[in-house]
């Protein structure tokens, strides 16, 4: 092959790559490996990247907004292209071609040669030529700083307007109303995502999207952007209407990064894009170009895998190899705002003679449609929206060629009889493609498997499928566990090897079998003894289920040793004390009592974040008597060391503060009072606001509260902690019997339905169907359990009972503080010094010095 | 063996917890006790008190469980996990805690700590 790297010969290929997008780093990951795999085809290799950082994840962009950092999208690091010789400048854009000279000039005017140049220079967004666009809150969504420009804008703007509504421009939309704007889509055509869904897809879309509050106008076309009368500013469409708004966000398509090619003379197709062959080779031999700068039978691929395919089969071509370009599958599945939209092949039904089935389902907004050949024999095409469970089947049928049923339709018609069953991973063949952004096939998968790879972590780190768009990640999830199945080799979602069950089926078990203790558990369903996973999980469930005394005999052996103690250990084997403080509101006379215990017992007192006071520094025998004394003064329980409802934080309200609107310090003592003791698969977080300043931060709660005028507004499944997540808006106006009933189902759900340990967040971001199925079940009922979930809160409620009163109050659980069955002694490695006025435990250091101290004093008094 | 062969009574029977565990002070060391019950078994051990890696007096706070056929200790703190009957961590080889013999002998519960 003429253009191919002589291999062998000890001159040291020089690849000079313009652009570090995802297609680049690609490209660049491949000759690494190319290096690593054969001494003799030793690549020199420079990476030019116009923007001031190395590769990121793009297609992940938008989880910017979500709190995901610049480092967490990186793709790659300053050291890993080190290590592995890569050369690299960042802000170097490339201004020069010398075709001759075989050199790229940057704009700084450094000079590169290069053997094989590498175009990858992607595409930038188009703004349409608009008088005004160019105004400083006229923004584009492409790169980091776009998104640092968007954010900065949107703080300082109330409505925030997206153009275009493609895919981007939806999921740019969906980035504004997250940030709290009012926001609209101003699209040209007649639909939204018209290139991916037809018309019929995009009207159930439509009102999907506006359902969210997010406003859809189509065939508007924006003549002018002037300034504005309420807002920054006034869009003016032909049609004569306006809509005024504080920023703009363009995503009306986007144009490859074609200038260089274009100004050095390099082929250039009629609208744009670097006419390449299969190889990737341009009109020059030296001269590849991949991603989406690249123009293959007049067609740009905007998507990842495809750019993939193409950087394999530039670097292949390179060093000799076979692999070529041949085009690439554009289907696309993803979930816009929760709602879901998948896009398969021929969704327009173009191919002549072509034929459809339609299923629409309007009540529960969902539309369906394939697109098949002339003898109903293959699958073309489909859309679907609002549900895309069959995607996966739908698309096997597609890329495989698999002959269809005798009944087509019954591939999106809903379960029932005669249904052609759901493609399994069985059925596919071993060349069908599982992963198409790493291009591993089902064969692929099985190979890994067979040299050992036995979960889909392994195979995932050995095949890299699914770590790209992660679109492939439950078609993976299903062929490696049915590959582990045919093997004979367990599949496991067990929670630890005393039970092979889930938290979920062990809730079942419990709650079906009538089963009141970890024993009769063990006995019937499990092995072993248990551990410190299925121990606590197993107390819990118990705890939820019947609510029975945490220290029961039964039950004692279960706790966790904070559950056992009523306390958290610190790291010196002492406890903290948190007596329930409801709402965060409490009287000078109770603040007065929590004085004294902490000066009488020396204990170190601090406010929490949780707007209540922790006494820190007890020691386990010293327990029982400060709780008697806390519960004669009126307190109880704090259940800081349980997995169950922590605080109700709250905000003055209406009570005393002018902008309040309801009482929401009221309400808050309320819930807390109503849920407090609920024994949950995590800890549960609450807050209730007085008005929409927010001065509680509901909205980072697992409930939420903010009062309005004429009721509440509920919030759901927020989180601060280690992955903040900003709970969603689940009901409005409220009075509050509805509030306490919405309330009672979402947590009674969340407790019988959530893994261990994971929070409602996590749970949500799990959940099949999102937020739109948890309000089905707790607002429309759909699966029927409302009652039964209220009447088992109801039953939590009445039989609540503070667990340190009957600790205190009971003999036998006393006895569980004495420090020693067979002394009154203290431990002696509990040791203070004092800092700020108070105690805090003493470092090694410390205790070491202290101990000779004491040692020279006793000498010095015996002497 | 013999009773009095450095034998020490610590406690009564009753003074342990099924499947949970307890502390003695004998001769200024501490030990923690624990004891196995279920249907058709009893078992109690006894090990040092001391946290290796949380340094602390806590190991007798600990959840009781098993590992394979091995019963174990799971440390309150860090949540390592001690094998009762070698003393040995599992989670880190080269760890150990003391393990002291102990039976009961009309409910009376007996630990040997060597001199
Ligand atoms: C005492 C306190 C810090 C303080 O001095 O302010 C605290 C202390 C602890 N937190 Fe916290 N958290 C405290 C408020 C918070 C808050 C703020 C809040 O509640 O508004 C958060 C973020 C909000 C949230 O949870 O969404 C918070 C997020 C965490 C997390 C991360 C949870 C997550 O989902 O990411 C953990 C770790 C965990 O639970 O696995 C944690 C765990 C802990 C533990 C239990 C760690 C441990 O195992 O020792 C600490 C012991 C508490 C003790 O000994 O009493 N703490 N912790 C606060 C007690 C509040 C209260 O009155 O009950
Ligand atoms: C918000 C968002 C969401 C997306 N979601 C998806 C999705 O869900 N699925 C999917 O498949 N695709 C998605 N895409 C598209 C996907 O990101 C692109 O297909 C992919 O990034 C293309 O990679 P690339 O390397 O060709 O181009 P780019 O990633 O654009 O990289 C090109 C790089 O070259 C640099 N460059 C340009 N000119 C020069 C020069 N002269 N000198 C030096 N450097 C230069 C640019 O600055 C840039 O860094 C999304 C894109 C965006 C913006
Ligand atoms: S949230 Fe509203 S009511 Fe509450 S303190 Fe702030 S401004 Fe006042
Ligand atoms: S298809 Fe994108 S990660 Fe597999």
């Amino acid at each position: 092959m003429s253009s191919s790297v002589n291999v062998g010969s000890a001159q040291k290929t020089r690849i000079v790559v313009v652009g570090n997008g995802m297609v680049g780093h690609h490209f660049v990951d491949q000759l690494i490996q190319e290096n690593a795999a054969d001494n003799d085809t030793q690549l020199d290799i420079v990476v030019l990247s116009a923007e001031p950082r190395l590769a990121y994840d793009r297609v992940h962009l938008s989880e910017y907004f979500s709190g995901k950092t610049a480092e967490e999208l990186a793709m790659t690091t300053p050291e890993y292209y080190q290590q592995n010789q890569v050369n690299f400048a960042l802000s170097a854009k490339v201004v020069n071609i010398n075709k001759l000279a075989k050199t790229v000039t940057t704009e700084s005017g450094d000079v590169y040669e290069y053997d094989k140049l590498v175009l990858s220079t992607g595409s930038y967004p188009f703004v349409p030529p608009i008088p005004g666009n160019d105004q400083p809150h006229c923004l584009v969504y492409r790169t980091i700083e776009d998104l640092e420009n968007i954010t900065a804008s949107a703080a300082v703007s109330k409505v925030g307007v997206v153009v275009g509504g493609g895919l981007l421009g939806l999921e740019a939309a969906n980035a504004l109303k997250e940030a709290g704007l009012q926001t609209h889509v101003v699209e040209f055509a007649p639909q939204l995502m018209a290139v991916q869904v037809d018309g019929g897809g995009g009207r159930v879309l439509r009102n999907k999207i506006e359902a969210l509050g997010v406003q859809v106008h189509t065939q508007k076309a924006t003549q002018s952007i002037e300034a504005g009368d309420t807002c920054r500013y006034k869009m003016c469409f032909a049609d004569g209407e306006v809509l005024e708004t504080d920023m703009i966000l363009f995503s009306a398509g986007i144009r490859p990064s074609d200038a260089l090619a274009r100004e050095f003379d390099l082929k250039i197709g009629e609208r744009g894009g670097i006419v390449i062959d299969d190889h990737c080779l341009t009109s020059d031999p030296d001269i590849y170009a991949i991603g989406e700068c690249a123009l293959w039978n007049n067609f740009i691929f905007g998507l990842v895998a495809p750019g993939y395919t193409m950087a394999r089969a530039a670097a292949s071509h390179i060093v000799g190899g076979e692999l070529k370009f041949e085009g690439a599958d554009m289907s696309t599945k993803l979930k816009l705002m929760g709602v879901e939209v998948g896009s398969i092949g021929d969704a327009h039904a173009r191919t002549e003679g072509s034929l459809c089935y339609t299923y629409e389902n309007q009540p529960l907004e969902v539309y369906k449609k394939i697109v098949v050949d002339a003898e109903q024999k293959k699958l073309l095409g489909a859309v679907l929206i609002g549900d895309t469970s069959d995607y996966d089947t739908l698309l096997q049928y597609a890329l495989n060629d698999i002959e269809l049923p005798e009944n087509p339709e019954s591939l999106i018609l809903p379960a029932g009889e005669g249904n052609a069953p759901a493609l399994g991973a069985d059925a596919l063949p071993d060349t069908a493609t599982i992963c198409s952004c790493h291009n591993v096939s089902k064969g692929d998968i099985i190979a890994a498997v067979d040299q050992g790879a036995c979960d889909v972590g392994s195979v995932k780190g050995c095949t890299k499928a699914a770590t790209g768009c992660g679109g492939c990640a439950a078609l993976l999830k299903s062929v490696v566990d049915t590959e582990l199945e045919k093997r004979g080799v367990e599949v496991k979602k067990d929670i630890c090897e005393h039970f092979a069950y889930s938290r979920q089926e062990m809730f079942h078990l419990i709650q079906v079998g009538k089963i009141k203790t970890f024993d009769e558990l063990l006995e019937k369903h499990g092995k072993g003894l248990g551990c410190e996973i299925c121990k606590p999980a197993a107390g819990s469930i118990l705890a939820s289920v019947w609510n029975d005394f945490v220290l029961k005999p039964d039950h004692v052996s279960l706790q966790d040793t904070n559950d056992t103690y009523l306390g958290n250990m610190q790291k010196d084997g002492t406890y903290s004390i948190v007596p329930r403080i409801a709402g965060g509101e409490i009287t000078p006379e109770k603040l007065i009592i929590l004085g004294e215990i902490g000066r009488d017992y020396k204990l170190y007192t601090k406010i929490t974040g949780g707007q209540r006071i922790d006494l820190f520094g007890a020691k386990v025998e010293q327990l029982p008597e400060i709780w008697e004394k806390l519960i004669a003064a009126g307190f109880e329980t704090g259940h800081a060391y349980a997995k169950s409802l922590r605080t109700v934080k709250s905000c003055v309200g209406s009570t005393w503060c002018r902008f309040g609107v309801q009482d929401s310090v009221g309400q808050a003592i309320d819930l807390e009072n109503r849920y407090k003791g609920l024994r949950a698969p995590h800890k549960i977080k609450f807050a209730v606001s007085g008005c929409t300043r927010e001065c509680a931060e509901a909205q980072s709660k697992d409930i939420g509260v903010i009062a309005t005028e004429n009721g509440w507004n509920l919030y759901v499944c927020g989180n601060g902690g280690m992955k903040p997540r900003h709970a969603d808006l689940f009901a409005t106006d409220l009075d509050t019997e509805t509030l306490v009933k919405y309330i009672d189902r979402v947590l009674m759900f969340y407790v019988r339905t959530a893994d261990r340990l994971q929070r409602t967040s996590v749970w949500m971001e799990n959940l099949e169907g999102g937020l739109e199925y948890l309000k089905q079940v707790v607002i429309e009922d759909s699966l029927g359990l409302g009652e039964e979930l209220e009447a088992q809160m109801q039953n939590v409620v009445d039989t609540y009972q503070c667990e340190w009163k009957v600790a205190v109050e009971n003999e036998q659980s006393r006895k569980r503080f004495r420090r020693f069955v067979n002394s009154d002694k203290s431990d002696l490695n509990i040791v203070f010094v004092e800092e700020r006025d108070q105690i805090r435990p003493a470092t090694e250091q410390e205790k070491q010095q202290l101990q000779a101290e004491t040692a020279d004093q006793l000498a010095t008094e015996v002497v | 063996m013999t009773t009095q062969n450095n034998w020490v009574s610590v406690c009564s029977g009753t003074d342990l917890v099924d499947n949970s565990g307890v502390c003695a002070l004998i001769d200024g060391k501490e030990v923690a006790i624990f004891k196995f019950k279920s249907a058709n078994d009893e078992q109690v051990f006894a090990v040092s008190n001391w946290d290796p890696f949380g340094k602390a007096n806590v190991l007798y706070r600990g959840l009781l469980g098993s590992v394979d056929d091995a019963k174990v200790v799971i440390a309150p703190l860090y949540k390592q996990r001690y094998c009762l009957a070698t003393g040995t961590c599992l989670d880190d080889e080269s760890v150990s805690l003391t393990v002291y013999p102990v039976r009961i002998e009309q409910d009376n519960v007996l630990v040997q700590v060597a001199q």
